[in-house]
């Protein structure tokens, strides 16, 4: 009886012992093919000359040469025989880019619901059913429609200036900015190192309308999870509206917000479709990210070495990116949790 | 996020978080504070419906000229541009139909293909402990730093080497498996690069990752106590996992299975690289097609109708279940 008991148990342990791998083969293999192997056929083809011409044959091609780190230099070193291309110009506007979007983002988000949420306020529903829009209507669709509306001669941004400058100016003459051409920073010297054309002024606007109302859905539930009685006591105390603000609604968004601000960085870091779609990188590559490069490098330029050379530069950006975002969420948990 | 108690209120009050429950009372705004904040907020309002009351007035509109001034409400409810998109959306000999199918086949297909290889895996990690856990979850991991385009440069090389030719010879061969006997190049028939299935497995290959992580993050919250309790009754672990495990975690399959979705739907970066033939086309390619340097041959009224079809499946889907998504991409994105 003892013995069969024992077999038996034995016999469960090692079916346990291999059932998660059981579990995890189907997932695995699939992702071996398909993620994995290109990850690693990446590596290998980043250290080639690949081009179009070894499409067909791949490594076999006869004439393929391993050409060991040259891709990686002439990417660094700024040899590419692309024009104004320089890695560090562009790896700063990305981060600027990204960073610039975020702090503009969570605060005018945390404001606005800060706003909805003052007791009495009327229309309030309308207001937030409204303000909920930009989150739904697809990215893709957000950018293309921009991009129409920043048109240089029939676009509905120069309509509306033309609009306001007759209304209040008396200026009746119609205006064209030329958003996505105009090469000359209106702010010289804003951003060291990487000049800031009206194309990132306009590509701001218009992801400004589509990011802030996502960070005041997430504040907004932050917001209605503070108890009331906070308040209360606060300006039983005599703690002013602004005073509250600081001292009760900032600290404890703080928990919520913070992840959705890492969020929000990692997204326009790699927020393609605005960029691709609106500038294509221009003009003269003054407001190209790392993936629109990228991108063009592969579809463009074809030259699938280098390509792949700077998406294992990307991937290495990114891994930092993550690490400090990481250390950045993690510090507030600890935060929470005093 | 506050929960609300009250389900059986309607879906959209519930998805705007907003207080029905009438505790309105207490402290009222002053009057010019009240007229202050409204100001405020109807500023808000106008800058946030400029852009679609903009698009959706040119889709209303039937004069196919490019606009010349700044109209923001519908003067005519004409469905000209819808019916014309509709009809013949490009130039190309492809119809409505076609690229809807397109759209929809690639991002169902691959939100479906990722969720079902994805959950044993996520169960995996959230419930056994095994030799190697953590590195195999690093390794899942991994791909979900890189970004789409990362992953581009070598999907596009090995899913251009899959090829279907007819050889001289009336044989088929199957690059890189079989070759044409006599080594002569042969006709092209099917390239999988060039392909919708070829394009759906590159998009898999970073869905499946996300899916693991999303499915194991929810799996992770979902408490072992009636796991463990048909364990004693005698269930093993497979029966555990397919009748206790899966029909608790069908909703956060369903708002995977939707992210998803809503994800490759205005996928553009894969499809753009890897499509070359009109008939593949998809939705968002045919937006694309319609818009700045192409501007100019599209009526704007056509671009306009393109633009409220291709947001409306994804607003839709979205509003139904914004909670679920607000929620899963915070802490998704937490976890990365």
């Amino acid at each position: 009886m003892a013995a069969i008991a024992k077999s038996s148990f034995r016999k469960t342990k090692t079916k346990n012992a291999v059932l998660p791998y059981l579990y995890l083969l189907p997932a695995f293999l699939i992702m071996g093919v398909i993620t994995f192997y290109p990850l690693i056929y990446q590596v290998i083809i980043s250290f080639t000359n690949f081009e179009t011409t070894h499409l067909l044959l791949g490594l076999k091609s006869p004439d393929l040469r391993f050409i060991g780190l040259q891709n990686y230099i002439d990417i660094f070193t700024a040899a590419l025989p692309v024009e104004n291309f320089n890695f560090f110009r562009v790896l700063e506007f990305n981060f600027w880019w990204a960073l610039s979007n975020v702090i503009l983002h969570v605060p005018a988000g945390v404001l606005i619901a800060t706003l909805l949420n003052a007791e009495g306020l009327w229309f309030k529903r309308i207001y937030r059913a409204v303000y909920i829009l930009p989150v739904v209507v697809p990215p893709l669709v957000v950018a293309t429609v921009w991009t129409n509306i920043f048109d240089e001669r029939y676009g509905a941004m120069n309509q509306l200036l033309t609009n306001i400058s007759a209304a209040f100016l008396g200026n009746a003459d119609p205006i064209y900015i030329r958003w996505f051409e105009d090469v000359k920073p209106p702010i010289p010297g804003f951003l060291p190192g990487a000049p800031l054309t009206l194309a990132y002024y306009a590509m701001m606007v218009a992801n400004f309308w589509l990011g802030w109302p996502f960070m005041s859905v997430v504040a907004t539930g932050a917001l209605q999870s503070i108890p009331k009685d906070l308040y209360e006591a606060a300006s039983i105390d005599g703690a002013t509206p602004v005073q509250q603000f600081w001292g009760i609604t900032v600290p404890l968004l703080r928990p919520a917000m913070i992840p959705a601000a890492v969020y929000g960085f990692t997204l326009s870091f790699n927020l393609f479709n605005f960029v691709f779609f609106m500038s294509g990188g221009g003009p003269a590559r003054s407001t190209e990210l790392l993936v629109t490069f990228a991108y063009n490098l592969v579809r463009n330029l074809r030259w699938y070495g280098v390509a792949a050379a700077f998406a294992v530069i990307i991937f290495g950006v990114a891994l930092i990116v993550f690490l400090i975002t990481n250390r950045i969420t993690r510090a507030t948990q600890n935060y929470m949790e005093a | 996020m506050a929960v609300n108690p009250q389900s059986t209120k309607n879906m959209f009050v519930r998805i705007m978080n907003i207080n029905t429950s009438g505790q309105t009372a207490g402290r009222s705004l002053p009057l010019w504070k009240q007229l202050v904040f409204q100001l405020i907020a109807l500023i808000i309002l106008a800058s946030v419906m400029f852009p679609i009351m903009y698009i959706v007035t040119l889709s209303f509109s039937s004069i196919t000229t490019r606009p010349s001034k700044l109209e923001l409400f519908p003067k005519e409810i004409s469905f000209v541009a819808y019916r014309q998109v509709l009809d013949r959306p490009t130039g190309n000999p492809v119809t409505f139909i076609e690229l809807l199918r397109n759209s929809f086949m690639l991002s169902m297909g691959v939100g479906a293909a990722a969720l079902v290889i994805a959950v044993t895996a996520a169960y995996a990690f959230s419930r056994f402990k095994f030799k190697m856990r953590e590195v195999l979850m690093i390794l899942v991991f991994i791909p979900l730093l890189m970004p789409a385009v990362g992953l581009s440069t070598p999907l596009y090389l090995l899913l251009n080497q899959v090829q279907v030719k007819e050889c001289k010879s009336g044989e088929t061969a199957i690059l890189p498996f079989t070759e044409c006997s006599d080594g002569g190049k042969g006709k092209l028939q099917f390239n999988l690069r060039d392909s919708l299935l070829g394009v759906g497995i590159a998009m898999t290959a970073s869905a499946l990752p996300f899916a693991v992580w999303n499915l194991k993050g929810y799996l992770d919250t979902i408490p072992r106590e009636l796991e463990e309790a048909a364990a004693i009754d005698g269930a093993d672990a497979n029966q555990t996992f397919w009748q206790i495990v899966i029909p608790l975690a069908v909703p956060q399959l369903a708002v995977t299975f939707f992210l998803g979705f809503i994800g490759h739907w205005q996928e553009f970066v894969l499809t753009w690289l890897f499509l070359s033939q009109p008939k593949d086309y998809t939705l968002a390619m045919t937006l694309y097609n319609m818009t700045g340097q192409y501007a100019n041959s599209i009526p704007w009224n056509r671009f306009a109708a393109m633009a409220v079809i291709v947001a409306l499946p994804v607003a839709i889907v979205y509003i139904g279940l914004q909670k679920q998504i607000v929620g899963g991409l915070t802490t998704g994105g937490v976890k990365g």
